[in-house]
């Protein structure tokens, strides 16, 4: 009896190791592919820190390069964020709980359309359409709301600024948000939306009591992968954008700050020598901030089906 | 072909919580024993020990013997894949493969483990296989069928068919009825009685009743109380069982006073 | 209480995921402007409501007020549709709150707010749509497929090098990215129950689906940069960076198609004595193959038409290259890229076709996604529960 309380581990085949080891060493190359990222960027980034000014457009030290861009990034993203996130709330609201059943799926097809245009069609129309349309608007808003410093102009004549890019941006991050919130805002236990509507709640106070604090953590998710894909997003912004790189909030004037991203694209291809180490070193920063950003946002989904669970 | 299964001492556990504790029971050969006992009281995991089929689910291990022709089937040289080929098992609910014609089902065991085997030869298993489960007749001009096409009760002999295809000692059947109506569930239970002269058979049974008409040996298990292990009361003749039984707690479950 | 709790089921099937929500229900005696039809028969407990015909009317007159406004101010009529939905968000909610209540008045205002956030939404997929189809429409001719950019000024030429590019491109991504994506799905999903690997595998291929589309190119260019020196341009370079954006997505969408096979499946193989892999190989594969061939298909969608990463490493070029291991690599979002931003002159042909390759990339983006639902809906398990 003794001898046999030991656990006894049932004896594997051969074919049973060689492919559990050969599916854990899939996994595991994921992990490897994810840390050579990094490692990679780091090697090909380390030499522009001994860059000389004139390789790094001008700029004194890599520091003084890069952070113009991260801030052109940050409100390039930050910006679509605060124009998707409310329509992309409407939309899935629409096809969860306003438009008829039959309506909903047709209309979230259409919506994953917008996600499926490649971006560079996107940029193609932001450039020779959005940019064409806004520039009256620019117009209007330096005449009318300049004392305003975001509006301060001079309005561009192009439109290509870097509020046309956060529009742009934003109809591209816009069906990432819907898609997510849709699926939560579906899963909203009908017990405690009935329990509301019985209570002589109208349909926006049903949705403020039940829908909404149920869908919360699931927004800040949405709004944060969202963010992520805003921050890296790169031709969009840079065939729209006319760059000058400079640090300002006026978003309607012909001198724009740039994004990382766009920064790489434009200039890398014709870039040489320790120009493209300063541009790699640029994508190791945007990387680090995306990966924050996209950690956090994980973070906050996995701890609330934790307490959920 | 069939044998029968000596267990003695067996405690089952998932991780450290111990589920069935200290079975010792005789299963004979060529006949039919029912496990019958209150929801959670161990039967369905005991069954499924006596193939290793609750392996897989991780954490999960026995102490004690289970000796079948003389093998424990524990022994540390064992591979639990080929017991599993010697002694087969019908689930609660039929599982066709769903991606399989009703021709291939039946031949799953050897085609899973890419067995060659000539056309006239596999042909014979199938017709032998689907004439003991009582289901040629109704399925003999649709063998390129899916199987999912078939009804509850037919594919479940479809899948006893599957089961007995592979030649196996034992049959194990974990609730094979529970998910049928009552015809089909008439028409398993006359196919058990004709199986039996060949297989050894252990059938877990929500319905007293079904353990009364198909069985020739009873087994009782129980709890004894919450997040206690289950263990067996009494295990004899199934007349008996039904008629006189040794123990208070079986009479009390069988004249329906728990459970 | 403002009217009858008369609840119909609702089908909740709004999304294409597999994933199936409970059934919800839906209450018509909510205040719906803008619907008329069905709101007629709602009792009223003494409460005043407003007509049913309420939104219509406020709708009609407003329409009709930002009209008149523009026509004698000579606004565009992107300049009256915003002043329409201005005024009725202002004029339905105000009679609301007269005759009815300000609940119900908010309750009209967000209904309003929320459609109307949806009809901008519909705006540029329409007028992106309609740009790429009125300008690409005319360009595409049997020349302009069959032809590549050899020796090409201003008139002329074609996309059949990007073509190229881009099939093999894409091609090769999908080569590395379904065994290593398929093989971590299947670790997840059958071996890695519960342990501290799979979980951290999970985690981190969730966070990989962040990465940003030219970091993966800079990463293939710093690691072939390695071997084969600076300056290094190759379309092999473009698929490792379009398969690290590629493996996330493949193993997402096969894990969820691996999880829906039915654990009755496995116990019936394990119980016939066959070993867990060849479980997996030929009955768990096999039941889930329609949608992992959905979900591939969606990932190939997803990185054909990629463009940054394939700019830093793929490089650019006006020939055919069939070579994945030598030599810039002509795709077509880097097709579309440059003959727009660098169209030569005259300008006109270069964005040209610009145009009519972005109308190319679209087609086939869209028929991906048409084919992959297709496919998942024909042969969705029936075992799915």
């Amino acid at each position: 009896m003794s001898a046999s309380t030991a656990v006894r581990k049932p004896r594997q085949r051969v074919g049973d190791r060689v492919f559990s080891n050969l599916t854990r060493l899939a996994g595991l190359a994921i992990l490897v592919a994810l840390a050579a990222v990094a490692i990679f960027l780091t090697l090909q980034g380390l030499p522009a820190f001994s860059a000389p000014s004139d390789k790094l457009g001008g700029a004194a030290n890599l520091a003084t390069y890069v952070l113009p861009l991260v801030f052109g990034t940050l409100l390039a993203a930050v910006l679509a964020l605060l124009i998707a996130t409310p329509l992309a709330l409407g939309v899935a609201l629409v096809i969860s709980h306003y438009a008829p059943p039959r309506l909903a799926r047709p209309l979230g097809y259409l919506v994953d359309l917008l996600a499926a245009v490649p971006s560079v069609v996107y940029g193609l129309w932001g450039l020779a359409f959005v940019s064409v349309r806004l520039t009256p608007a620019y117009a209007w808003l330096e005449q009318h709301l300049g004392w305003i410093p975001l509006f301060g102009g001079p309005a561009s004549t192009t439109g290509r600024t870097i509020l046309t890019a956060s529009i742009v941006l934003a109809i591209m991050v816009m069906p990432i948000i819907t898609a997510i919130t849709r699926e939560i805002f579906l899963q909203t236990p009908t017990l405690n939306e009935e329990a509301a509507l019985a209570l002589g709640a109208t349909r926006w106070e049903m949705i403020r009591l039940a829908v909404l604090p149920y869908a919360r953590s699931g927004i800040v998710s949405a709004v944060m992968l969202g963010l992520g894909r805003a921050l890296g997003e790169t031709m969009a912004v840079a065939m729209v954008l006319s760059a000058s790189g400079v640090v300002t909030f006026d978003l309607i004037s012909n001198t724009n700050p740039s994004t990382i991203a766009a920064n790489i694209a434009l200039k890398f291809p014709d870039s040489t020598g320790v120009a493209v180490n300063a541009l790699v070193a640029s994508g190791l920063v945007l990387f680090v901030i995306t990966f924050v950003v996209n950690f956090a946002a994980r973070w906050v989904v996995a701890r609330s089906e934790r307490t959920q669970a | 072909m069939a044998k029968s299964i000596d267990v003695s001492d067996l405690n089952i556990y998932y991780g450290d919580f111990l589920a069935v504790e200290g079975v010792t029971m005789t299963i004979p050969s060529r006949s039919v024993t029912a496990l019958i006992g209150p929801s959670g009281c161990g039967k369905s995991t005991f069954l499924r020990s006596l193939n290793r089929m609750h392996e897989v689910i991780p954490g999960a291990r026995v102490e004690g013997k289970i000796v079948i022709d003389g093998q424990d089937l524990y022994g540390s040289e064992v591979d639990p894949v080929e017991v599993r080929r010697q002694i087969g098992m019908v689930f609660q609910r039929p599982n066709p493969f769903p991606t399989m014609s009703i021709y291939d089902n039946v031949l799953a065991g050897s085609r899973l483990n890419s067995k060659r085997l000539p056309k006239d030869r596999a042909d014979e298993i199938v017709e032998r296989s689907l004439t003991s489960a009582n289901l040629w007749v109704e399925v003999k001009d649709r063998l390129n069928k899916p199987g999912q096409g078939l009804s509850g009760g037919q594919q479940q002999r479809l899948c006893i068919a599957r089961a007995i295809a592979v030649e196996p000692q034992v049959l194990l059947m974990d609730e094979p009825c529970s998910a049928l109506d009552p015809i089909s569930t008439s028409a398993i239970e006359d196919l058990i009685h004709e199986l039996k002269s060949d297989y050894t058979i252990v059938i877990v049974t929500h319905n007293m009743q079904q353990a009364a008409r198909v069985s020739e040996d009873t087994a009782f298990f129980n709890l004894a109380g919450a997040g206690k292990p289950g263990n067996l009361v009494e295990m004899n003749p199934t007349r008996k069982i039904f008629s006189n039984p040794e123990e208070k707690a079986t009479e009390a479950y069988i004249s329906g006073r728990f459970g | 209480m403002t009217g009858p709790l008369k609840s119909t089921p609702r089908a909740t099937e709004a999304t294409p995921m597999p994933r199936t929500t409970s059934a919800q229900t839906r209450f018509p005696q909510a205040p719906r402007p803008e619907r008329g039809a069905g709101t007629g028969r709602h009792l009223s407990f003494g409460q005043p409501h407003l007509p049913w015909w309420a939104g219509w009317l406020v709708a009609a007159v407003s329409a009709a007020a930002a009209a008149l406004l523009s026509l004698t101010l000579g606004w565009n009529i992107a300049g009256g549709a915003v002043v329409a939905v201005v005024l009725f968000a202002i004029a339905l909610p105000t009679w609301s709150v007269l005759v009815e209540s300000s609940r119900a008045a908010k309750d009209r205002l967000v209904t309003t707010l929320v459609w109307a956030a949806f009809a901008i939404a519909l705006v540029p997929l329409v007028s992106l749509m309609y740009t790429v189809l009125a300008n690409g429409l005319g360009v595409i001719n049997g020349q302009f497929l069959t032809y590549s950019m050899r020796n090409v000024i201003g008139q002329g030429g074609g996309i059949y090098h990007a073509i190229i590019g881009t099939v093999l491109i894409t091609l090769a991504a999908t080569l590395i990215s379904v065994p290593v994506g398929l093989l971590s799905a299947i670790y997840l999903v059958e071996y890695g129950v519960r342990n501290r690997t799979a979980r951290t595998i999970t985690f981190l291929v969730d966070v990989m689906t962040g990465i940003p589309s030219i970091v993966a190119g800079l990463f293939a260019y710093a690691l072939f940069a390695l071997f084969f020196g600076q300056g290094v341009r190759m379309g092999f370079g473009g698929a490792v960076a379009l398969s690290l954006l590629m493996i996330p997505i493949v193993v997402r969408s096969c894990e969820e198609m691996l999880k829906l096979v039915p654990g009755d499946l496995r116990e019936a193989s394990y119980a016939l004595g066959v070993p867990k892999w060849r479980t997996i190989v030929k009955v768990v594969l096999p039941t889930a193959l329609p949608g992992i061939i959905t979900g591939v298909t969606l990932a190939i969608a997803r990185v054909i038409g990629e463009t940054a990463p394939l700019l830093v490493i793929a490089g650019s070029t006006d020939s055919v290259n069939t070579n994945l291991f030598a030599e810039r690599m002509m795709t077509l979002p880097v097709f579309i890229y440059y003959s727009f931003t660098q169209p030569g002159v005259p300008a006109q042909f270069g964005q040209d076709r610009a145009w009519g390759a972005a109308l190319v990339l679209i087609v086939i983006v869209m028929a991906l996604n048409l084919v992959a639902r297709a496919i998942g809906r024909t042969f969705s398990p029936k075992t799915a529960r």
